[in-house]
């Protein structure tokens, strides 16, 4: 097949900018500076239908034209803050497609008339920081970034921001405080970052996957994007697939992609040829789909049609999860990690996730009750709907969902189990030395 | 901000101004919703989610933006989720419900999980009785708790920020009011977060720490007792203590405070101030103190306070007890026989009565009355001080403040803060100072000059500029004068300058514009009114006078004014302490510390405000006005003796700018926003409200459209530092080594020091000098042992020496520095 995003799989040496640029790299920003309007990139990304590839799936086009345009200077933002447990796509895009998704920034803060844009790294991502820098620096010193592009009245810097290690700073209000140097801690919405972002500027922030589709379009046009997709999600995703796979990674497939595709055709199927029991489509912070009929893994994997499974498809971090999983284990999992990376800033989140985490460590070392189950239950659906921002939802899904749907797990986990044997330990054990 | 907004909350029609939040509309109206991290004073931030109520929004149609309509009426749509009172501003037709069971179970679920890991532990706790957490919890919390004990977090009970505030971490709610009233309304941001999550904890990263002088506010503000201050920590339960209204008497400012008073064991049972709360007076200092007001009126129930008359017969005896009558009457007999050597001496510690009284007795009896300051131009303030209606809270764009010779932060903080705020709100504000100030952060134009030079720069605002744009065509004009670095002459010649640039621009007889001077005392601006004097060189007045000292120590501030002294023929000292003048006085009088009487003060702002008596008189101390009646009674003087408010009514049928005031008059209180006091802790915190009196405003020659006759002011040269000679300068700490702060020394003993002098380094190494070392500093006849600290934000060729602070400095002068130790 031939990749749009992870084109790097088909061109040797893509991160070279020579090989990118050879290979038709920076056409579309180059022609679009020179003879576009900034409106109308927006209107070829609109058009494309093109959503946001960071979780939220918003129309990436109209989210470029909400940018204050009364409120200057604006500024572009990349999210590379990848941090949910089972997304992995981003950093193989920036490692391995590194111009493509420069330029797809480029053409987003050409389009929104930024004339710097940042592309906020999480901190571990340091290395990929200099990579970055010296691919920036390569731009730099071919004349696609920096003053007058091509002679026209148009600047643009790029800026790398490392990130302090947060899974907080991956929210773009908190990634914005980040970026200001102050704590890495979410804002109240509204006012949204088109209109209040970075330094109380107009802002637009998109995931890296986003940006990276950017210059394909503009170079082949929305009508061939669309193409590709369904009507609802049109275009290509970058599937993260981990969990109990044979061949976990990063597959680009097209909007639509059923489950059982993924899993067995591209992943390998389940280890130890087990059944598949549940699926988180979108990491830690998903809803726990219930696989209970082979009908379920035939699901198209869209936007739409996922969410009639009760569940979102968000980044598409799909996480297998076979027979071998009890669902109170991989509660304590995900409970322990939001805990660990709540920012403490809303009290739900902050007490909650810290309750939540004493019960289900309870409930998972068997030393839980019914009523701790039912306490859980009744902890996370007091966090939904209270919090200052998404995480502390999150952090309730795959626990309301994994014991609503997956009852008997819990049940088994606070029944009381048999003693153990008790053994005798052998004489010459018990002799004093 | 004019626009009205009209919504309904819980079914009640509301009509507030625009752009506010609907926790504040609601409690315009009565409606309570609890709120932790909300306060009024400071922007919303939706932290603690106590505030969750249901807000319906006028529904509108996608494609024609029009309200949709439903029986007649816009239909409202509510959003799934229940939202944040506090970070909701009111839209109009907005419908707000918080009493739905689903809005009820969002609050009970808030209070829920704030006490998962907080210790209740309210019987030991000092914020138990006032404490938002306690009562909302008994209003919106659960009855029981679903979170197993064992599980409750340990940590610090006993953590402190700085010295003077103490941080109880298993109590800490984080809702960062702490954290934010140090940002947005002091300044001094030297709080904030440290690690996330449930870990997450309030830490100072000052040095020292937690390095600000409005600390103590924050312990007013937290809605729990994670903060509590050195002073009051297991002091008393907020149950136990009376709450009597006074005014601070550290500084000009005039802070409205309430005295919590308690019985003590510790005090024989007397009746005893346990702590200093501010009072709110949006006018004044709106419902904030600095930590010198809350932390150093030990002062008053010191073991140093006197409690008996003495006397002696000969200069070779000690003095010994003695009748009131016998000592008075003493005291009495010098002065008459004095005749025109009688002096009196009075500080602007005393009350507006007392003043008057000493006044009074120096006129009728011949004698001279002199005000004990080392700041001069109290003949400006008077005539041209800011008018009636003056409010720096009304202060913003449009107005233009000039800050001149003073380091406002040190010197008056609350107005220093009152002053950042009008910057904050757009108004123009310069800052004319030798050295760099806090002040120069919020300032439109910093102007430096050289000490010395202050009428000139002063006088050079006139000349074309923007910075003389800004004040000239500003539609008001404020200026504060200081003394940072100067003595009296130097101050008294800088108020005339001020005066005049401030007449040439019509920016008197205003509210809102005129001259301020920061004082050394409370009432230095009332004893202006009086039409007291300070005298030229004080030392040579003196001699050979007989002189009644009232509120002041010459003795222990100036060895020059103790040797004049040592040659008068007479002294009495009326005080409330003992002190190096007591020590050489022929008849001590002791008198009522402003806790114990009442009274009223002037503050710099010309506005006369009331304290009342909090606990029962020392000993057989007497208030100043009644001591000083009873000499003039013996002097054949008759002046009113009894009635405070009767002394008042005399100031306002003699003192013009006090016509029309009276104590009816200065005890009247307006509606003020926010809504604080003890039914509304949960929202404006523990400060309390005013209902004795938010003080009335002295009237200005200038706002009869007088014109005041300001003396040329001559631009002679101030004392220049020559190559290898040291310019002494002095200089206001706020915390010094001043009688009524050092009875507080325990507890601000870091805050307070060692004598010390600032040197730039480049001058220190000219001396030969380090950081930290000892040095022996003289000029003129003075001379002592101080620290050196080096700072390179003032000049080189200068020495800053800090008033009160060993070294009895009165203007600047050419200094010698010796080294006594050398540092390793």
């Amino acid at each position: 097949m031939t990749y749009i995003v992870l084109r790097h799989r088909d061109i040797p040496d893509l991160n070279k900018l020579d090989v990118y640029q050879k290979n038709g790299g920076f056409a579309a920003f180059q022609n679009a500076v020179t003879k576009m309007k900034p409106s109308e990139v927006t209107d070829v990304v609109k058009n494309s239908g093109l959503r946001g590839r960071g979780g939220a799936g918003f129309p990436t086009g109209m989210k470029w034209s909400f940018i204050d345009n009364k409120n200057w200077p604006h500024y572009v933002v990349a999210n590379a803050d990848e941090s949910e447990p089972g997304t992995f796509k981003d950093r193989e895009i920036m490692e391995g497609n590194p111009f493509q998704f420069l330029e797809g920034l480029a053409l987003a803060s050409y389009a929104v008339g930024a004339n710097v844009a940042y592309v906020y790294l999480r901190g571990e991502f340091w290395q990929l920081g200099t990579f970055l820098d010296e691919k920036i620096a390569e731009m730099e010193k071919a004349g696609i970034l920096g003053d007058k592009l091509w002679s026209t009245d148009y600047s643009l810097r790029i800026y790398t921001h490392l990130g302090a290690g947060a899974y907080i700073c991956g929210e773009e209000t908190a990634l914005l405080e980040s970026l200001e140097g102050k704590r890495g801690q979410p804002r109240v919405r509204p006012p949204f970052p088109p209109a209040v972002g970075l330094f109380g500027k107009p802002t637009i922030i998109n995931n890296v996957e986003t940006f990276a589709n950017v210059p394909m379009i503009l170079a082949n046009g929305a009508e061939w994007y669309k193409a590709v997709g369904t009507a609802d999600s049109a275009g290509v995703k970058v599937f993260s697939l981990s969990g109990r796979v044979r061949k976990p990674g990063n597959y680009e497939l097209p909007f639509g992609t059923t489950f059982r595709e993924l899993i067995y055709t591209h992943g390998g199927g389940v280890q130890d040829s087990r059944s598949v029991k549940a699926i988180m489509p979108a990491g830690a912070s998903s809803s726990l789909i219930v696989v209970n009929d082979e009908k379920v893994l035939d699901t198209p994997m869209d936007y739409a049609t996922v969410r009639t499974l009760g569940g979102d498809l968000g980044s598409a971090s799909v996480i297998i999860i076979d027979d071998s999983v009890s669902m109170d284990w991989l509660v304590n999992k995900t409970v322990h990690f939001f805990k660990h990376e709540s920012c403490g800033k809303c009290t739900p989140c902050r007490e909650g996730t810290y309750w939540m985490a004493n019960i289900v460590e309870r409930i998972h070392h068997g030393q839980g009750t019914t009523g701790d189950v039912d306490l859980l239950l009744n902890v996370a659906k007091q966090i939904q709907g209270k919090c200052l921002c998404a995480l502390g939802e999150f952090s309730t899904m795959a626990v309301v969902t994994g014991i609503e749907r997956f009852p008997q797990d819990f049940k088994n986990a606070v029944s009381p189990a048999p003693l153990p044997p008790v053994y005798a330990k052998k004489n010459e054990g018990m002799e004093k030395v | 901000m004019t626009n009205q907004v009209t919504l309904t909350i819980d079914g009640k029609p509301v009509t507030v101004p625009a752009g506010i939040g609907i926790v504040d509309a609601a409690k315009m109206v009565g409606i309570d919703i609890p709120v932790f991290c909300h306060h009024p004073k400071l922007e919303p931030v939706g932290m603690c989610r106590m505030c969750l109520v249901e807000i319906g929004r006028p529904m509108r149609d996608r494609a024609t933006g029009q309200i949709v309509m439903e029986n007649g009426a816009p239909k409202i749509q509510f959003l799934p989720k229940l939202e944040t009172a506090c970070t909701n501003k009111v839209e109009e037709g907005m419908v707000v419900l918080t009493q739905t069971d689903k809005a009820k179970d969002g609050q009970r679920g808030t209070v829920e999980f704030l006490l998962t890991s907080h210790p209740l532990d309210c019987p030991v706790c000092d914020k138990g009785g006032e404490c938002p957490l306690q009562n909302l919890t008994m209003a919106h919390g659960p009855g029981k708790s679903r979170f197993l004990f064992d599980e409750k977090l340990r940590l610090g009970k006993r953590v402190p920020l700085g010295d003077l505030i103490v941080l109880d971490q298993e109590r800490c709610i984080q809702c960062a009011r702490c954290i934010r009233f140090q940002d947005e309304i002091a300044g001094d941001a030297v709080l904030g977060f440290d690690d996330r999550s449930r870990s997450m904890k309030i830490i100072t990263f000052s040095d020292p720490g937690f390095d600000s002088v409005f600390s103590g506010n924050t312990s007013d503000i937290c809605p729990v007792g994670a903060l509590t201050t050195r002073d009051f920590r297991f002091e008393a339960r907020p149950w136990e203590l009376d709450a009597t209204a006074s005014i601070c008497t550290q500084c000009p400012v005039g802070c409205n405070i309430t005295l919590n008073t308690r019985r003590e064991a510790r005090a024989n049972g007397d009746i005893v101030v346990k702590r200093v709360m501010p009072r709110q007076n949006e006018e004044v200092n709106e419902i904030w103190i600095c930590d010198k007001g809350r932390f150093a009126h030990h002062y008053t129930d010191s073991k140093k306070r006197l409690t008996q008359p003495l006397a002696r017969s000969s200069k070779d005896e000690k003095p010994v007890h003695t009748s009131w009558d016998e000592a008075t009457k003493l005291a009495a007999d010098k002065f008459l026989g004095a005749k025109e050597n009688f002096v009196v001496l009075a500080s602007g510690r005393l009350a507006n009565e007392d003043l008057f009284n000493l006044k009074s007795i120096a006129d009728q009896s011949g004698g001279q009355a002199y005000l004990y300051s080392r700041i001069g131009g109290g003949e400006f303030t008077t005539q041209m001080g800011v008018g009636a209606g003056t409010n720096f809270a009304d202060m913003g764009p449009g107005t233009t403040i000039v800050v001149v010779a003073s380091d406002l932060y040190q010197e008056a903080p609350i107005w220093y803060l009152r002053v950042k705020q009008a910057a904050d709100r757009g108004a123009t504000l310069i800052v004319l100072n030798p050295r760099e100030t806090k002040l120069d952060r919020y300032a439109s134009f910093v102007v430096r000059y050289a000490y010395g030079d202050e009428v000139k720069t002063v006088s050079d605002l006139d000349n074309q500029s923007k910075i003389s744009d800004a004040f000239t065509k500003a539609e008001n004009a404020v200026f504060l004068f200081g003394s940072d670095g100067l003595g009296l002459d130097g101050t008294s010649n800088l108020a005339a300058v001020c005066a005049k640039l401030l007449q040439d621009a019509g920016h008197v007889g205003k509210p809102n514009n005129g001259l301020i001077g920061v004082w050394e005392r409370a009432n230095d601006q009332g004893a202006w009114e009086m039409a007291f004097q300070v005298a030229e060189d004080l030392a040579e007045t003196l001699k050979g006078k007989s002189v009644y000292i009232v509120g002041a120590d010459p003795v222990g501030d100036d060895p020059k004014l103790a040797e004049a002294l040592q040659g008068v023929a007479f002294v009495a000292v009326q005080d409330v302490m003992e002190t190096a003048t007591t020590e050489i006085a022929d008849v001590v009088l002791p008198a009522q510390a402003f806790t114990e009487r009442e009274g009223t003060l002037t503050s710099g702002e010309r506005r006369v405000q009331r304290f009342y008596s909090a606990v029962p008189a020392t000993g057989e101390s007497r208030p100043d006005f009644a001591i000083t009646s009873q000499v003039a009674g013996h002097m054949g003087i008759a002046l009113e003796g009894t009635s405070v408010s009767a002394v008042f009514d005399q100031v306002a049928g003699s003192v013009k700018s006090f016509e029309g005031l009276n104590y009816a008059k200065i005890s009247e209180v307006r509606p003020q926003w926010p809504i604080v006091g003890r039914g509304d802790m949960y929202y404006g915190g523990t400060t309390y409200e005013n209902t004795m009196g938010m003080g009335a405003h002295l009237s200005v020659a200038a706002q009869g459209g007088e014109t005041v006759n300001i003396p040329q002011v001559q631009m002679e040269a101030a004392p220049r530092p020559k190559e290898n000679e040291l310019l002494a300068v002095p200089v206001t700490k706020l915390y010094d080594r001043g009688t009524t702060v050092m009875m507080s020394a325990n507890l601000l003993r870091e805050r307070i020091g060692s004598p010390s002098i600032a040197l730039h380094p480049e001058s220190a190494k000219n001396l030969g000098v380090e950081d930290g070392q000892l040095v022996n500093m003289s000029f003129d006849g003075v001379s002592g042992d101080v620290i050196v600290k080096l700072d390179d934000t003032i000049s080189v060729g200068v020495a800053l020496v800090p008033r009160e602070m060993g070294l009895a400095i009165r203007e600047p002068v050419l200094a010698e520095v010796r080294s006594l130790i050398k540092v390793e």
